[in-house]
């Protein structure tokens, strides 16, 4: 058991420590100006698509139930995130302040929307959070692109008409204009919020994973049935690990949105929840370590290959075929493990 | 095998077949006029059944027979179309499978259900899950009661896995254990969720000769150590007759017969529909 509990420490230690070095490699390239400007316009970006497909994973590989929504949670929490810093703006005038704020903000609110939909959808056997997710995701964007929201001094005011409808004060300011979504958003994401946020995300998943109820939900994934015999309450644990995830994609949502002047409802369409589901995926179905360089490689991608131009696409697949390989085979695994002696005893057993 | 037609009812004993030192306190578990049907299937039928509170019984009866459908109905995995299951006095018939493992039974599946990714350990600290808790939160702030409580648990599991001499087993992925430990993992696990009466199908299932004999003598242990009653499916009539104090044969879903193993071995019902008259001798010679 001490060999164990250390099995699983070494685990999350070990993300810890690439999040971290791979911030001192960026943060050393990007102040000594060895940075590209693109890839350091991605820098925020990654932190949250990295806390994405963290939050993901725990839905798919630690539950074992399928997500074809989480960029719905993003939505609402990039939303919610913006509206909370831009109403926020006189009253807190410390940018950190306001960040956390806004990001709290946003992972109850993604938590509450994971609570409505978990919890009738949850109670039912079989495939259906796939489906009502790929829905919520929909409704989602399309709901958000009919809304109206200013503030003023009065707070704030919402329409499904207009931005005129909304009768602002002469001095108060529409936040989000439909279709054109959020706009005038004060950038207050930095890298290093990112990066802390993506601490805080690991923190938490692993955490969870490694505790008695990370223990009943890997057990439900495994074996519902048997659970139930075992008196486990299913549904309960199934929403704690949606719930979870919910709310870390909500807060991945703000710091994405408070990275950019604007952002439209549509940055967060079926496209992006089927991305995050493919670094899931290609980085190993309950591997966090996988979901972390494969967001991040992913990402980066397309930018890194600028220089190949020609070569771009076909690099750009066999590097996809290449991750799914070493992420995903045993044997792959074990031969890396070899080569760094850190992965060495992975185990079956073992889902981070 | 007898056709539906051909089976003659016996008249049944009394129902209630308690051991001596039973007999005195109401029974664990009481179940009358039980019954289930799948659409035109009959596959349960007026099944009563009582089990005193340290007691050994055993379900026997040709494949078909609605063995496994019982220890459903008991657990809930399917709501009864008829009948009432009484545990220790309470009504289960609002109960689902949850509550009804809270309430106190535990079992183990015919075809073995474990938590394959996780480890040994881990599989038995499920079945403690609800004896030893802490909130999610507190796992996740790691707080002082977290370290406290998986000590604890990581003790209990590996005391629990002594019964069967599993505890170096005990960092294995369970879906990697051999067919036979699989099963006594299972045994493991259920006896861990507290229990006061556990239900075992076909524990002997795919294990050889010795290792059913070891599997015999730790099932008395079990409930001469925890003081629980024990109801098992068994195919193996050395396992059945050998540590079974009361039996019921079921054919078609109806009990032809209940009585102690000598009673059962010599009842001309169970030989015709069930055990055959070379089995009855075999038997006879053995026991
Ligand atoms: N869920 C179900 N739906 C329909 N028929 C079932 C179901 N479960 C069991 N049965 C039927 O009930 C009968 C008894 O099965 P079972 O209890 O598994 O027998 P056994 O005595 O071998 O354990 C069989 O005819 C089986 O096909
Ligand atoms: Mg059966």
């Amino acid at each position: 058991m001490k060999k164990m509990i250390n099995k699983s420490t070494v685990t999350s230690f070990i993300n810890y420590g690439i999040v971290i070095a791979l911030f001192a490699v960026f943060q050393t390239l990007s102040a000594t100006g060895n940075l590209s400007r693109q890839l350091t316009g991605l820098l925020i970006p990654i932190c949250a698509y990295v806390i994405m497909a963290l939050a993901l994973n725990l839905v798919v590989g630690i539950s074992g139930e399928l997500s074809l929504g989480h960029a719905g949670f993003m939505s609402v929490g990039a939303f919610s995130g913006v509206i909370t810093a831009a109403a926020l703006q006189n009253s807190v005038t410390n940018d950190v302040a306001r960040f956390v704020i806004a990001v709290v903000v946003a992972a109850l609110i993604a938590a509450i929307a994971g609570l409505i939909i978990g919890i009738p959808v949850l109670r039912l056997r079989g495939d259906y959070l796939a489906i009502v997710t790929l829905a919520f995701g929909e409704i989602i964007k399309n709901v958000l692109t009919c809304l109206y929201i200013g503030v003023d001094s009065k707070g704030l005011h919402i329409s499904a008409v207009s931005e005129e409808a909304l009768g602002l004060e002469a001095t108060g300011k529409a936040i989000v204009k439909g279709p054109m979504g959020a706009v005038g958003i004060m950038k207050i994401s930095t890298f290093i919020s990112g990066i802390i946020l993506v601490l805080i995300a690991l923190f938490v998943i692993q955490n969870l994973i490694n505790s008695r109820t990370g223990r009943a939900i890997k057990a439900i994934r495994d074996n519902r049935i048997a659970a139930e015999a075992c008196g486990l309450n299913v549904v309960k644990y199934k929403l704690i690990a949606f719930v979870t995830s919910a709310a870390i994609a909500g807060s991945a949502g703000a710091l994405y949105a408070m990275n950019y002047s604007s952002i439209t409802p549509k940055k967060f369409d079926f496209n992006t929840s089927i991305l995050v589901l493919v670094f899931v995926v290609l980085g190993g179905i309950g591997n966090l370590t996988g979901s972390i360089i494969a967001a991040i490689v992913l990402v980066a991608l397309p930018e890194l290959l600028r220089e190949f131009s020609d070569y771009r696409m076909l690099v750009y697949a066999v590097v996809l075929i290449l991750v799914m390989i070493i992420s995903n085979n045993q044997k792959t695994r074990a031969f890396i493990g070899k080569i760094f002696g850190v992965f060495k005893k992975k185990k079956e057993g073992e889902d981070n | 095998m007898a056709n539906k037609e051909e089976v003659k009812l016996v008249s049944v004993p009394s129902p209630n077949l308690i051991p001596e030192r039973d007999v005195n306190s109401s029974p664990i578990l009481e179940v009358s006029h039980l019954g289930i049907d799948f659409g035109g299937l009959t596959a349960v039928e007026d099944f009563n059944m009582a089990i005193g509170r340290t007691e050994i019984g055993g379900l026997i009866g040709p494949n078909g027979a609605g063995k496994t459908t019982i220890f459903n109905l008991l657990t809930k995995v399917y709501q009864p179309t008829r009948g009432t299951i009484m545990l220790d006095g309470l009504d289960t018939a609002n109960m689902n499978t949850i509550q009804v493992n809270k309430a106190g039974i535990a079992r183990t599946f015919q075809n073995i259900r474990l938590f394959d990714k996780l480890t040994v350990e881990e599989n038995v600290k499920i079945g403690l899950h609800n004896q030893m808790g802490y909130s999610a939160a507190t796992g996740v702030f790691r707080l002082p009661k977290y370290w406290k409580t998986e000590k604890a648990m990581h003790e209990k599991a590996l005391e629990l896995l002594s019964i069967f001499n599993m505890q170096d087993m005990a960092n294995f992925a369970a879906g990697s254990l051999p067919y036979g430990a699989q099963r006594r993992l299972e045994i493991v696990r259920a006896l861990a969720t507290n229990p006061k009466l556990l239900l075992l199908d076909e524990p002997a299932a795919g294990m050889n000769p010795s290792e059913t004999a070891e599997l015999m003598e730790n099932i008395r242990k079990i409930r001469d150590e925890f003081k629980i009653a024990i109801l098992l499916i068994e195919h193996d009539m050395n396992l059945v007759m050998g540590i079974c104090e009361a039996i019921a044969v079921l054919n078609f879903g109806k009990v032809i017969a209940k009585g102690t193993p000598t009673q059962i071995q010599n009842n001309p019902a169970v030989i015709e529909a069930y055990l055959g008259k070379q089995a009855q001798e075999e038997l006879k010679k053995e026991v």
